[in-house]
């Protein structure tokens, strides 16, 4: 289980985060939601350790993860899709998944992963060989969450996975990544888009301006008034 | 000008551009991961070849060992460079590391300077590498049959590493997206250094290999090859191995075969480099080799 | 305040002008000659500045534009005579040697032709980024060289030029220095100089706001050029002999340590450095000789100096980035913030 208290982060100047706490349950989905700007993938890049904390806790299992480089934090079992896909352009779908293996020893269960996102994904199969760089957006939404799951990890987070894809993309990627939790791997959403996530998830929480204002479990959220007058664009 | 002259001037030109290759390999690399121009790529080089002739001279070593160990320190010394001078200014503007750069080379020349003294010193003559080979009418150094035969296997192994092996593919990753790698568990700091270490074994090769051909060692040999070798690289396509040693052999053909064939241009001869990059950089920026970089808004 | 400000300075102003008139008549011609030359490094690392640290472009290229501006003027000044000894090997070129104007035009002069390289430079140059506009820069600025060094009938190739009149004396060399500091802070606070910052920033944003980015960069860098060759000049007739190898990468080097340490972008920490940085050249000038502590004996280790410089720029850099003064002046509200002066009846000021 992730548990994050107080969490307080200054960021290019501004107070990004000021205090905020939520628990990501092991074997959950969990959504962050929020506007443009509210701090959602500021809290993620700090859970991964690649922006400094200015206070509070994060830790994972009861083990802090306060000061530990990005390589440990992987290591230990937490994974991060970022924003914008960042697939690795000049290097192929193959290698780009390999990487995703990099800190994995054992050889025999990584090719079966392997086996497994192809069969997931038929189309990076195809285009297996040719450079992550060439792919459509879609596709490279898919090749980072294919890389994402030859990480095995126990803790996936992802930052809009959404982002700039077509409606039938976005709804076979929400499939995917229910599918992945029922098989035992515990999901960190951050999303825009507050009804797919919403959906998926099994407990929300809302962050505005670097604090948590909402939370609850998803269906309650999506039927809250609040919510949906800010983020679900319906009329009263 | 006969045949004969015409073939000895090639077989220079072949060496000249291998050794500005292997210069301009390390170069790249480094540019490459680090986006920062090693501007004391250049003294290693001269490092190199200084570790190598006093291993030799003072500590009396055969040549063979001295050559290996005085690779391998100059390979540490470029590890711990990037160490001290460079990783400090990890997140600083990509100028500050240049300023860091530049005053590391000046350091490290005058040191040079003080250390082993200004005045030139000569290499030991190495009989493998000094007899003169006949092959017709063209008589050359055996050193520069021993060149280009060097560098191509050095080539086609480090193409091996950095495309098939698992470490390389890190190097790669880590040139494209820092913090993407990161993600991965990649140990950024650790493929950095490795970089830094193969490209300045690289130097050291060419350092010795270089002072086998042109006998003369002093600490600012290193000056003048480190700027080309550095445009050799921007010719070839900045971040591109390959590349790299296109334009190290470009750039050592052309410096060869112009003072050959047009001797009246040989005060000109240094600025033939500087002429060929400005040229590179305004009508090809990303050189022969290289790949359209856009800029994401 | 501004009247406040403008007596403050008006006072200083007349204050140093003291200072120099009593160091000229009491110092002798060794220190006189260290300050001088600061004046004309004072020149040269605000030329620097102004394209690195005020338009955020990395310009080495420094020692070439110095070069066109120190032959130019030695060239214009120099008497029919003093020519022909000099170009013994082959001679001047007729309307050259011939031609002798007063000092304050041929300096101009040297300042316009630098200029004028600095545009057939800057023009193909600046659309490039970062490190490549500096390798292209300081390839321009070794070409200029190698030109110099191979035009014997115009330059006198590698053998120079000597016994170039030594017009560089104190006030001459402080009035140019004071002209441009000047000018610096008019043009740093005009809306020239926002526009100069909006380019260093965010070149992106500066663009989409309306400012022609390359039109700022291309202007920056002639001005720049300009400063370079006045500077360049004066340093001819201060040490009245010039080649092509004293234009080297490392009096670029020199001008850049100047201008890190006092801060990039900083007027008042350019001139705070060439002072500091000129003394101390000299001053650790018995590094290169031979030393005799009394625990440690050398016979002279040339080269030295050069360490210790370097390793100051390094040290610099790496741990205070910023320089001296970062990219903040001096200001007469500095010190009243600083509590040196009576604070203003108008209450607080930036």
């Amino acid at each position: 289980m992730l548990k994050i208290e107080n969490l307080s982060v200054h960021y290019g100047g501004i107070h990004a985060l000021q205090g905020v706490s939520l628990e990501v349950p092991e074997g959950k989905i969990v959504t962050l939601i929020g506007a443009n700007g509210a701090g959602k993938s500021t809290t993620l890049k700090a859970i991964i350790g690649l922006i400094k904390t200015s206070g509070g806790s994060v830790s994972w299992n009861g083990k802090s993860l306060a000061g530990m480089p990005t390589k440990d934090i992987v290591e230990s079992g937490i994974v991060l899709v970022p924003e914008g896909r960042r697939v690795f352009a000049n290097l192929s779908v193959d290698e780009n998944l390999s990487l995703g293996a990099y800190a994995r020893k054992d050889k025999s269960a990584v090719e079966a992963d392997r086996a497994r996102v192809f069969k997931l994904f038929p189309r990076l199969d195809d285009r297996k060989k040719q450079k992550a760089g060439t792919l459509s957006g879609g596709e490279q939404q898919m090749l980072a969450v294919g890389r994402a799951i030859m990480t095995r990890p126990k803790l996936l987070m992802m930052d809009e996975p959404s982002l700039g894809l077509a409606p039938l993309v976005v709804k076979m990627i929400f499939d995917i990544i229910k599918e992945i939790n029922a098989e035992g791997t515990t999901i960190l959403l951050v999303e825009q888009n507050a009804k797919a996530a919403l959906m998926a998830a099994h407990f929300g929480y809302v962050l505005e301006t670097g604090r948590i204002t909402l939370e609850g479990e998803g269906r309650q959220l999506l039927a809250d008034d609040r919510v949906r007058k800010a983020y679900l664009g319906e009329a009263l | 000008m006969d045949l004969a002259t015409f073939l000895q001037q090639l077989a220079n030109a072949a060496s000249l551009g291998s050794l500005y290759s292997l210069i301009a390999i390390g170069y790249t690399m480094v540019y490459g991961i680090l986006r920062l121009i090693n501007f004391a790529h250049g003294d290693i080089f001269m490092l190199g070849a200084y570790f190598a002739f006093y291993l030799i001279a003072s500590v009396a070593l055969p040549w063979w060992v001295a050559f290996l160990v005085a690779i391998a320190i100059t390979s540490l010394f470029g590890i711990a460079l990037e160490r001290i001078a460079y990783r400090p200014l990890r997140d600083s503007p990509r100028i500050s590391l240049m300023i860091s750069a530049i005053g590391a080379s000046f350091l490290i020349e005058n040191l040079g300077v003080v250390i082993f003294g200004g005045r030139p010193k000569s290499f030991a003559s190495i009989p493998l590498f000094d007899t003169v080979v006949r092959m017709g009418s063209v008589q050359v150094l055996s050193v520069s049959l021993f060149i280009p035969v060097i560098t191509i296997l050095l080539l086609v192994v480090l193409l091996f590493v950095v495309n098939r092996t698992k470490t390389g593919m890190a190097m790669r990753a880590v040139s494209t997206d820092v913090e993407a790698a990161r993600l991965m568990a990649i140990d950024v700091n650790k493929v950095i250094s490795y970089t830094f270490g193969i490209g300045s074994a690289l130097a050291a090769i060419g350092g010795i290999l270089w002072t086998m051909k042109y006998p003369q060692l002093n600490p600012l040999m290193g000056i003048m090859p480190g700027l080309k070798c550095f445009i050799a690289a921007v010719i070839g396509g900045i971040g591109n191995i390959s590349g790299a040693v296109l334009g190290g052999f470009l750039l050592g053909f052309i410096e060869i075969m112009v003072a050959a064939f047009l001797p009246a241009l040989t005060g000109y001869r240094d600025a033939f480099s500087f002429i060929l990059l400005i040229l590179v950089l305004l009508l090809k920026p990303s050189g022969l080799l290289g790949k359209k970089q856009t800029v994401k808004v | 305040m501004k009247t406040r400000n403008t007596v403050l300075t008006g006072l200083a102003i007349a204050i140093f002008a003291l200072v120099l008139w009593l160091a000229d008549k009491n110092l002798g011609g060794y220190a006189m000659r260290i300050l001088n030359l600061s004046a004309i490094y004072v020149v040269l690392s605000l030329s620097l500045n102004l394209v690195n640290g005020f338009t955020g472009l990395f310009s080495l290229g420094c020692a070439g534009f110095m070069a066109v501006g120190a032959y130019v003027s030695a060239l214009l000044t120099m008497s029919p005579e003093v020519k022909e000894m000099n170009f013994f090997l082959e001679p001047l070129a007729p309307w050259l040697a011939r031609l002798t104007l007063p000092f304050a035009l041929a300096l101009v002069a040297g300042g316009f032709c630098a200029a004028l390289a600095g545009l057939v430079v800057g023009i193909p140059v600046l659309r490039l980024k970062d490190d490549y506009l500096a390798i292209a820069t300081l390839g321009f600025s070794e070409i200029i060289r190698v030109v110099i060094t191979n035009l014997q009938g115009l330059t006198n190739g590698a053998q120079g030029l000597k016994n170039i009149p030594k017009f560089s004396t104190t006030w001459t060399v402080w009035g140019v220095a004071a002209l441009v500091v000047a000018f610096m802070a008019l043009l740093t606070r005009s809306s020239y100089g926002r526009q100069l910052k909006a380019v260093r920033d965010d070149e992106i944003a500066a663009e989409a706001m309306g400012v022609n980015v390359f039109r700022v960069k291309v202007t920056s860098f002639t001005i720049s050029s300009f400063l370079a060759g006045v500077g360049g000049a004066l340093l001819g007739h201060m040490i009245t002999t010039i080649d092509p190898k004293m234009f080297s990468f490392m009096l670029t080097f020199n001008i850049l340590l100047i201008v890190v340490l006092g801060g990039n972008g900083s007027i008042t920490g350019s001139v705070i450095a060439s002072i500091l940085v000129t003394v101390l050249m000299e001053a650790l000038r018995f590094l290169d000789e031979p030393l005799n502590l009394f625990f440690f004996k050398t016979n002279g280790l040339p080269g030295l100096r050069m360490v210790v410089f370097s390793a100051m720029l390094m040290a610099v850099v790496i741990l205070r980035q910023r320089g001296l003064m970062g990219d903040q002046e001096l200001t007469w509200s500095g010190f009243e913030k600083a509590g040196l002066l009576p604070r203003s009846k108008k209450g607080a000021s930036k």
